[in-house]
């Protein structure tokens, strides 16, 4: 006889020990994503078998989007259609002025032997959906490795910068908006060239740190990229101030501003091509680029 | 196991096909009202803690786990974020299970809306501690709108459990 306990009492480990080793498990994985981000792989496969249901997810929004299109009467889109064409022809004139400019520019650069300025180009994507997560400022668009998709590149719309590629899946890639709290972008104003960063709030808005209380900065004021990060072209709208307080018990004034793209309200997005990187000065050239791990410690060390 | 439950209805078993089906709509319905909309009631948590209370055998922690899992990588959270709540949630579902089947659905809401508030208030203490500010009271009103839904989404989900294995006309029940 066996002393086997017989299968229908077998209930396999107690709950509490079960409850133990799954909180163990994902409090690993937190850690391991916020410390290393070394779970990159388990992402992407996780993301890749979800996939098709992301896409059944979204079907019916686009069905919906495509009949309430093909319903919405031909007197709109004739309507619609004049409007863009006399769009198109203020922007021709435009276009003419600025296309006779840059040729200019680029003479005048050659003449004083100035680097010529890079034209950017890109891909048009489309928001597939935004992310649940209200602790992140993040959206999910319809291009990824397999279009040629890399991380860090520069997301805008028909109005301004967006945000930049964080994460890139297959098929899909992640995009981290300009108002993400963990977001910074180099900006400077377009009145007088002041130079500064500007970092996302988490609510929508945007704020201008490192200003001194007597900066010249007003109300209205349009931001644009600055292009020192590499990862913006310069000249790029980003946004526009909306609020300054000049309080003299601060060090720094606080600016909030407003993002000029459409943010979190869109269809289509543009994903632009990286630009060349630019040549470091012969001093620089030699020394390692600080990975940011490296630069944590030391602001360990420093503290310590 | 629904043994206990106070329905005069003798249910016929659940078939584990109709909990994975189940759990998979709600993960789509969670994509589909994903964003700006964050008053809505985490769709898969609320299929989770429903399965973790009625079944949980075949629901529990595991599943949670897993289902943690997909949601952090399609909502693009932190890695294990959804995991944790999930899971604490389930646990605390299958720990009470015994206890609010007891009541009848009305009263059953009740019960179980400190077990949906606990996925939101995990989520919200992780991302405190890796550095994030208050999302705004509108991150706690899911899991209330989630517990007026108690009562319609058990009568959705246990309705295959309502059909009679055989169709006979002239039986009595």
């Amino acid at each position: 006889m066996s002393d086997e306990v017989p299968s229908f009492s077998k209930r396999g480990p107690a709950p509490l020990a079960r409850l133990c080793f799954y909180v163990t498990l994902s409090l690993a994985l937190i850690i391991v994503d916020t410390r290393f981000r070394a779970l990159e792989y388990l992402r992407n496969g996780v993301f890749l078998i979800t996939y098709p249901l992301q896409q059944l997810a979204l079907a019916p929004a686009s069905l919906y989007k495509s009949v309430s299109v093909y319903f919405s009467g031909l007197t709109r889109i004739q309507e619609e259609n004049a409007q863009l064409k006399r769009a198109k022809l203020e922007n021709e004139i435009q276009l003419l002025r600025v296309r006779q400019i840059e040729i200019e520019n680029e003479r005048l650069r050659k003449l004083l032997d100035m680097k010529i300025l890079k034209k950017t180009s890109g891909q048009v994507a489309r928001v597939l959906y935004a992310a649940r997560d209200p602790f992140f400022r993040r959206l999910i668009v319809d291009k990824g490795q397999l279009d040629g998709i890399s991380q860090g590149r520069a997301v805008i719309d028909y109005d301004g910068v967006v945000g930049q590629v964080t994460r890139v899946f297959q098929h899909a890639s992640e995009i981290t908006l300009i108002t993400d709290k963990n977001h910074a972008i180099p900006v400077q104003v377009l009145r007088n060239g002041l130079r500064s960063v500007l970092f996302g709030l988490g609510n929508g808005q945007l704020e201008l740190r490192l200003m001194p209380v007597n900066a010249d900065i007003q109300n209205g004021d349009q931001l644009v990229t600055s292009g020192l990060d590499g990862v913006f072209p310069a000249g790029m709208p980003v946004a526009r101030v909306a609020r300054v307080d000049n309080d003299a018990s601060y060090v720094f004034a606080r600016i909030y501003c407003l993002p000029q793209a459409g943010i979190e309200n869109f269809g289509e997005l543009m994903i632009l091509d990286p630009d060349a990187p630019v040549a470091l000065p012969k001093e620089l050239a030699g020394a390692k680029p600080v990975s940011p791990i490296d630069r944590s410690r030391r602001k360990r060390l420093v503290k310590e | 196991m629904s043994s206990t439950s106070p329905s005069s209805r003798i249910l016929s078993p659940v078939r584990p096909g109709v909990i994975l089906f189940s759990l998979l709509v709600m993960f789509l319905l969670n994509l589909m009202f994903a964003g700006a909309r964050r008053w809505l009631p985490d769709w898969l948590a609320l299929a989770l803690i429903f399965w973790s209370i009625r079944e949980p055998r075949y629901i529990g922690m595991g599943a949670a786990f897993i289902f943690g899992a997909i949601m952090d990588v399609a909502g693009a959270s932190l890695m294990g974020q959804h995991v944790m709540a999930y899971v604490l949630a389930s646990y605390a579902a299958s720990a009470f299970s015994r206890r609010i089947l007891r009541f009848s659905l009305k009263w059953q809401a009740i019960q179980v809306l400190p077990l949906l508030q606990i996925v939101p208030l995990v989520q919200f203490c992780i991302r405190l501690a890796s550095g994030a500010d208050f999302p705004g009271f509108d991150y706690f009103i899911g899991p209330f709108i989630g517990a007026v839904l108690w009562r319609p989404l058990a009568y959705i989900l246990l309705w295959p459990q309502y059909q009679p294995v055989e169709r006979d006309e002239n039986r009595p029940i």
